[in-house]
């Protein structure tokens, strides 16, 4: 039975142009190989498109000949996938080792209690999505977390309004300097 | 540039063996600016960029590089006149690089209040670089520079010298054993994949670094990628495999460019392709991204994951060496085991083997961090003791607090205490105390740290990433889980460290895969140090450490208050109350425990109880 997939045309075209440049028609001879670069089509769809949602699992699947299922199991099995929207900004707070000795845990409490979201999820206004993530590498200055691409480092739960204002949320009522530690987009 | 022979690559490294010391005669300063993950997070970059926009002059030579281990004085330059030992500055800001630069090029003359090393032959005592040799001297985006260090001498004399046997004869007395947690040895493994039948073999290595805590992987992966496309292509070699990969995490952006480049450079130069030095050898390198998923570490788990699969383990055997990626022969090591084989081939394995203990041979990286004041990455012979690592090398614990213990292993590891410091760290004295080797990440953790919540914490970890397709490991986990948040919520019941040790039994010995067989580690090993711990939280309903907020009450010392009403200001549930100039007080009902409030007091007023 045809299935119709009802996707975004510019999302289908993203998708092609990203399909296209992970497989050589050698690979897709192969049955072996042919879903070997599934992983990393799935990363680069989602950096394109924010999310996979399920008509974008469904065009993949067709477009690589590999059923929906194992597609969709995939996906859901890495925690790098997201099937839902996400917020404007992403929040995410290192949980590695080093972090968590050093207080992120009190810090992402805190986030949740500011933004009034639990792990993974996010605000109603769409404006931040809250997550835990593990180990960037940037020990040194735990506890550390990103807002997008900013990294933010040796932090304290009190740091946590002033790191929301210049994403939009109001200021508190004293401003206090935060460690902003790359000033690179 | 095309290498197609060994006079080729010693043209190469004559070229830049003859460039640096003409830069030398011509008495020209050279500038490392260290720019891995962690320094770019702290400012290098834009450093990098300052200094070659106002610094890059004829008697300059301004690189890029990775990173030198000194995580706690980001972000650092290195500066070396030519005939002296290299100046280390850290905590550098654009504006001082350039001062720096000023005072080398005009002073000839070191800022000495900015050096890091006061004692230039100081910054790595009781280390030993050999994987990490690199790492912060060359520029990992430049081929020649690898070349010119005699990187890929190692492949050139096993492709026109040697046998596959030969290398693997070689690994084996060298006595290296695997670094990406279990200690198998190499060369063994590498004999197994050798003679395995078949025609269509793999090599693959373990990128994945999933250790929440240890980033070593990833340093030589940013600052020597041409040593593990090096080391791969020999292992290749050995075993008779075409074609290699390497499975990285998605979460190393930089690390992952910087090997697409290598790997980039190494085809482009006819290093790595057809025909390898002329030798009629053929070898191909791809990559493949892990997607954030901790089981993916485990060797099975990996090679579904590369085969685009769900990352499930399976049960072993039969092992990779005898059917791994797509059911063929398939060789599998972690980034630092492989690391080492460049250096062994080309100054022996006798040489390698005279470092280190008597079963664990060579050096380990560590990745130091938590309650220590030199925060970054180490490499050290095998039998170092945890003292020499954390006094002498880590510097201490920070704020006059006191060690605790040491957390070696990861999530599947232990915690080590106060009174076995002086244990020689090798692969058999740690699993000996109830620890393991693990990847190498090192936390350390001060009196401040309570151990039943670092154990939680572990176990939540695990839990977490448990993939659930066996029981024991799935439901298990949950259950040790949730008694350990009974326990550090102040609802501990009399009979809960029977339960949690039974539990870890069942655990250990009936999961599937290493990830569920070593999760109760961390639980058993502080109860087996830590017990009193767990026993005031369960009896007494006190955690030790103030560290469980669920345990905990906060409340202002009313002779020490002054009524200026910063607690009040900063409580994100207005449960602090009072008139100005009199002493506040704490609503307990509405509290969330946050700790802001003592954070702000100024004049010490609030307690924890
Ligand atoms: C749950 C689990 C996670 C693992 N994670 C890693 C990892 O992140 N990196 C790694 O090199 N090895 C990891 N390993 C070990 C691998 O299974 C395998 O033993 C290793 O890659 C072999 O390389 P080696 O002999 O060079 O150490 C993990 C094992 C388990 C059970
Ligand atoms: S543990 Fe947070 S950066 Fe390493």
């Amino acid at each position: 039975m045809p299935y119709i997939i009802d996707i975004e045309p510019e999302w289908s075209f993203a998708i092609d142009r990203i399909v296209a440049a992970n497989t050589t028609p050698k690979e897709y001879q192969k049955p072996s190989q042919q879903s070997s670069s599934l992983i990393q089509i799935l990363e680069q769809t989602q950096r394109e498109i924010g999310y996979l949602p399920e008509n974008v699992q469904a065009y993949l699947a067709d477009k690589l000949n590999i059923p929906l299922s194992e597609i969709y199991g995939v996906t859901t099995f890495y925690s790098l996938f997201s099937t839902e929207p996400v917020g404007k900004h992403l929040i995410s707070v290192c949980m590695g080792t080093a972090c968590y000795v050093k207080g992120a845990g009190e810090i992402f409490a805190e986030f949740e209690r500011r933004l009034n979201i639990k792990a993974g999820q996010t605000t109603e206004d769409r404006l931040f999505t809250l997550d835990a993530c593990r180990c960037l590498g940037a020990c040194g200055l735990a506890p550390v977390l990103t807002i997008d691409d900013q990294v933010y480092g040796r932090l304290t739960p009190s740091d946590v309004p002033d790191l929301l204002v210049p994403y939009g949320r109001e200021a508190s009522k004293k401003n206090k300097k935060i460690h902003i530690l790359n000033t690179e987009s | 540039m095309k290498i197609k022979t060994l006079s080729d690559l010693n043209q190469i490294k004559k070229q830049s063996v003859e460039a640096a010391a003409k830069r030398d005669i011509n008495h020209i300063l050279t500038v490392n600016v260290h720019q891995g993950t962690c320094g770019a997070a702290n400012g290098a970059n834009e450093i990098y960029d300052v200094m070659v926009r106002q610094g890059e002059t004829a008697h300059t030579h301004i690189i890029q590089t990775g990173c030198p281990g000194m995580c706690h004085n980001e972000p650092l330059i290195s500066v070396t006149q030519p005939g002296s030992p290299p100046s280390v500055y850290g905590h550098v800001t654009p504006e001082k690089a350039l001062a720096i630069l000023d005072s080398h090029l005009k002073h000839h003359a070191p800022v000495a209040e900015w050096l890091i090393n006061r004692n230039p032959t100081d910054i790595y005592m009781h280390q030993h670089r050999i994987t990490l040799a690199n790492c912060g001297v060359i520029d990992p985006e430049r081929i020649e520079e690898y070349i010119a260090l005699d990187g890929y001498f190692a492949l050139a004399k096993v492709l026109l010298e040697m046998q596959p046997l030969d290398v693997i004869n070689e690994l084996k007395s060298s006595g290296l054993r695997g670094r990406g947690g279990g200690g198998f040895p190499t060369g063994q493994k590498w004999e197994f994949t050798h003679t395995a039948p078949g025609t269509q073999k793999y090599v693959v290595c373990n990128a994945d670094e999933g250790d929440p805590g240890a980033f070593m992987d990833r340093s030589i992966l940013e600052g020597d990628p041409h040593r593990l496309i090096e080391a791969m292509a020999i292992a290749g070699y050995a075993v008779g495999a075409n074609q290699g990969y390497i499975y990285i995490r998605a979460e190393y952006p930089l690390a992952l460019e910087r090997l697409k480049k290598a790997i980039h450079q190494a085809q482009k130069t006819g290093l790595l392709g057809d025909n390898i030095l002329g030798s009629g050898f053929t070898f191909h390198l791809d990559i493949r991204l892990g997607a954030g998923a901790f089981v993916c570490g485990e060797e099975t788990a990996l090679i579904h994951s590369i085969e685009g699969k769900r990352g499930e383990p399976r049960q072993r055997p039969p092992f990779p060496a005898a059917s791994g990626l797509w059911g063929k022969p398939t060789l599998i090591n972690n980034v630092e085991t492989y690391a080492n084989v460049p250096t062994i081939i080309r100054q022996g394995a006798s040489w390698f083997s005279s470092i280190g203990t008597e079963k664990s041979k060579g050096t380990k990286v560590f990745a130091l961090a938590g309650k220590i004041k030199n925060i970054g990455l180490i490499e050290v012979p095998m039998g170092t003791t945890l003292r020499t690592i954390i006094e002498d090398i880590g510097g201490g614990i920070p704020d006059g607090k006191r060690y605790k213990a040491a957390q070696t292993g990861g999530p599947s590891g232990g915690c080590i205490p106060t009174d076995m410091l002086d244990i020689a760290i090798d692969y058999d004295n740690l699993l000996a105390v109830g620890s393991m080797m693990g990847s190498g990440g090192l936390i350390v953790m001060d009196e401040d740290n309570c151990m039943v919540d670092i154990a939680r914490f572990f176990l939540e970890f695990t839990q977490d990433e448990s993939c659930g397709k066996c029981t024991p490991c799935r439901i298990g986990t949950k259950r040790m889980l949730e008694i350990l948040d009974k326990i550090t919520s102040g609802q501990g019941e009399a009979d809960d460290i029977q339960q949690l040790e039974s539990l870890a039994t069942t655990i250990k010995s009936a999961s599937i895969c290493g990830l569920g067989q070593t999760a109760p580690n961390p639980v058993l090993s502080t109860l087996k140090y830590f017990r009193s711990e767990y026993e005031a939280h369960i009896y007494a309903k006190q955690c030790p450490a103030h560290a469980c907020q669920n345990m905990l009450s906060y409340s202002i010392i009313t002779d020490k208050c002054t009524g200026c009403s910063a607690c009040a200001r900063v409580c994100p549930n207005t449960a602090i109350s009072g008139k100005a100039k009199e002493p506040y007080s704490i609503d307990q009902n509405l509290c969330v425990k946050c700790g802001m409030c003592m954070e702000k007091c100024k004049f010490d007023a609030i307690e924890l109880l």
